[in-house]
């Protein structure tokens, strides 16, 4: 077990459930009394550090090394999977995954980005940092999806589209922006959830659709917080303060309405139960689907912008009288 | 609100005087530290007269330019709000304060609808010196209404990019304007109106990621800096010193992201020939190629 820092507590407690359960195998003391009081603690521990997570702890949460991927869940909710590879322009990206799968019987394309999950497989996946070629393998995945009416459901988990010379030159912005231009019109449902990471114009790149939510610790912002620190604090000290004033958690998104809903996690987070986080997040994208496909077509492209469109603060001011008359005159 | 009258106040007037007041003065060239009087630096469209560098304008410059006469600025009503109470080494509203007076600018972006060789058009321009041309939820808002309104008056619109990418002390409302003027300009396309995307020096982050990279048409001011993460970043990540012309207009356009690049003494001959050859107002929308 991988313990953060903020889970000091619960390290010691289970430290000492070991040392119990290794006194009673080898000799004829009873310690099952003290290892259900123990595991009550820990029970009650656990709640109690997870009840209060600040935005910066949720935000090392999100990139817990044994945290699900994109590939676990697309597994575990789905019967089959077919991988599809490669953009047909210019090579398969390994930071975004998706292919063909069947939800309980119903076909859907299923799109996300992808970890490594040890030291060889980060470097192969780019940290799930993506290139153009992922964005636009996404888009031919999901327009094949539209071509033949099945539901489009992404999964997003990345510290940023990679900032790379050659990311560059074969038009990452441009890459990004058509997603996000060809999924507002995308005539099927478009699910999403936020796994882990949700940073910036990477995330946001196979982000927008219908529904869009996050599990409960994760984060969605349009900068990190380290990132963030370094600009705006002028150090990369103050990730911290950071974290707290993007108000990046699920939390603040869901009271801000710019996302649908929050998904919630096991106690101690995903990857302390990755088989029943699979199971909660499969039946509310089930879920999801069905309330979409009661719109017609139009409808849902209609409230699907509109949701977009209503998405900012501002205040509006009073237009001052003389403005009128001096309107015409600037030029 | 009083603030903000005040400051609407010194916009007028600011605009008004800004064009008599600064010809005696002296520009010295950033690119090749030649000096020039202001009355000739305006003469050659704020270009420098000895290596054509083109200077960072603002958004009235470009409605001078663009706009054979009067223009009647839109959506100036809708100002920056601090909702997520944002706190770095200086607090949002302070930030945006200091902002209004020392720009005298409303945001980010200016919206504006004239007549440009007798042919309607609308123009959002950005502005830089505003916190970095950093797109917020007002920038965001400003845009939407912008496509609306070309969409309502099947007016061609040009948007004039310059912005450092987003603004952070918005968080995710600030990324949420890339989806939204996105989604915004997806009906535009939609019912048939041209969309001209002119990038200028600077061009980066979620400004280029969103509506700058989705013109009908896209071009640029020579040698502007366009990308998606900015070269700092791309050099600390690659850890090597990158090409000459990287990120360059040049650059974009050798890499098939720019239809061409517009000195701008022809700008707006330019956009007036777009304008002419899509002209919405004639175009018979039954002939379109239909969805
Ligand atoms: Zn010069």
């Amino acid at each position: 077990m991988v313990f953060l820092d903020f889970e000091q507590p619960l390290e010691s407690l289970y430290e000492q459930l070991e040392k119990i359960q290794q006194v009673g195998q080898e000799g004829d003391v009873d310690v099952s009394v003290m290892v259900r009081e123990l595991e009550n603690k820990i029970k009650n521990k656990r709640k109690e550090i997870y009840s209060n997570l600040t935005g910066w702890q949720k935000v090392q949460l999100s990139r817990h090394p044994e945290r699900p991927y994109t590939l676990f869940y697309i597994k575990q909710m789905c019967r089959k999977f077919t991988e599809l590879h490669g953009d047909r322009y210019f090579k398969d990206d390994k930071a975004i995954v998706g292919g063909l799968a069947s939800l309980d019987g119903q076909t859907i394309v299923i799109i996300g980005h992808q970890k490594g999950i040890n030291t060889k497989m980060r470097q192969y996946r780019n940290f799930g940092m993506a290139n153009p070629e992922g964005y636009r393998k996404a888009l031919r995945l999901m327009k094949l999806a539209e071509r033949f009416g099945f539901p489009v459901v992404t999964l997003i988990d990345t510290p940023g589209a990679f900032p790379g010379m050659e990311a560059e030159e074969r038009g990452q912005a441009e890459a990004i922006a058509r997603n996000l231009l060809e999924m507002a019109q995308l005539r099927v449902p478009i699910v999403c959830a936020v796994i882990g990471e949700g940073a910036s114009g990477g995330a946001i790149g196979i982000g927008l659709g219908d529904r869009v939510y996050m599990l409960e610790n994760t984060w969605y912002s349009v900068i990190s917080p380290e990132s963030c620190s370094s600009i705006l604090w002028r150090s990369w000290d103050f990730k911290e303060q950071a974290a707290e004033a993007l108000k990046l958690t699920a939390d603040h998104m869901f009271e801000f309405g710019l996302i649908d809903g929050i998904i919630k996690e096991p106690l101690g987070g995903a990857h302390t139960a990755p088989e029943e986080m699979a199971k909660i997040l499969k039946k509310q994208i089930k879920k999801a689907i069905a309330e979409i496909q009661e719109l017609t077509i139009d409808e849902m492209i209609e409230t699907r912008i509109n949701k977009y469109a209503s998405m900012g603060v501002y205040d509006v001011v009073e237009p001052l009288k003389e403005e009128e008359s001096d309107k015409k005159v600037k030029a | 609100m009083g603030w903000f009258k005040r400051l609407k106040d010194g916009i007028q007037t600011a605009t008004r005087n800004k064009k008599e007041a600064p010809e005696g003065l002296w520009y010295k060239c950033e690119s090749c530290k030649e000096a020039s009087t202001m009355k000739e630096m305006k003469e050659n469209f704020y270009k420098c007269p000895h290596c054509n560098y083109h200077t960072r304008i603002n958004s009235f410059d470009y409605f001078s330019l663009l706009f054979d006469g009067p223009y009647e600025e839109l959506f100036i009503d809708l100002v920056s709000k601090d909702h997520l109470h944002f706190t770095d080494l200086k607090a949002y509203p302070d930030r945006l304060n200091e902002a209004y007076r020392k720009t005298q600018l409303s945001d980010a972006i200016a919206v504006a609808h004239g007549k440009i060789n007798r042919r309607p058009l609308i123009v959002a321009a950005m502005d830089f010196k505003f916190i970095g041309g950093s797109m917020g939820s007002v920038v965001g808002e400003r845009i939407a209404r912008a496509i609306d309104f070309a969409r309502q008056n099947r007016t061609p619109l040009l948007i004039i990019s310059k912005s450092g990418g987003a603004r952070m002390m918005e968080s995710a409302f600030s990324l949420m304007q890339m989806a939204k003027t996105s989604a915004k300009l997806s009906q535009l396309a939609k019912a048939g109106v041209p969309y001209f995307s002119m990038l200028t020096d600077p061009t980066t982050g979620g400004v280029t990621a969103s509506f700058a990279m989705l013109g009908d048409i896209n071009f640029a001011e020579p040698k502007a800096l366009i990308g998606f993460a900015g070269p700092r970043v791309i050099k600390e990540t690659i850890k090597r010193d990158l090409p000459e012309d990287f990120q360059t207009s040049e650059f974009l356009l050798e890499h098939g992201f720019l239809d061409f690049i517009v000195d701008r003494k022809d700008l707006k001959e330019t956009v007036s020939d777009m304008v002419s050859y899509f002209d919405p107002q004639k175009m018979d929308k039954s002939k379109m190629l239909e969805e």
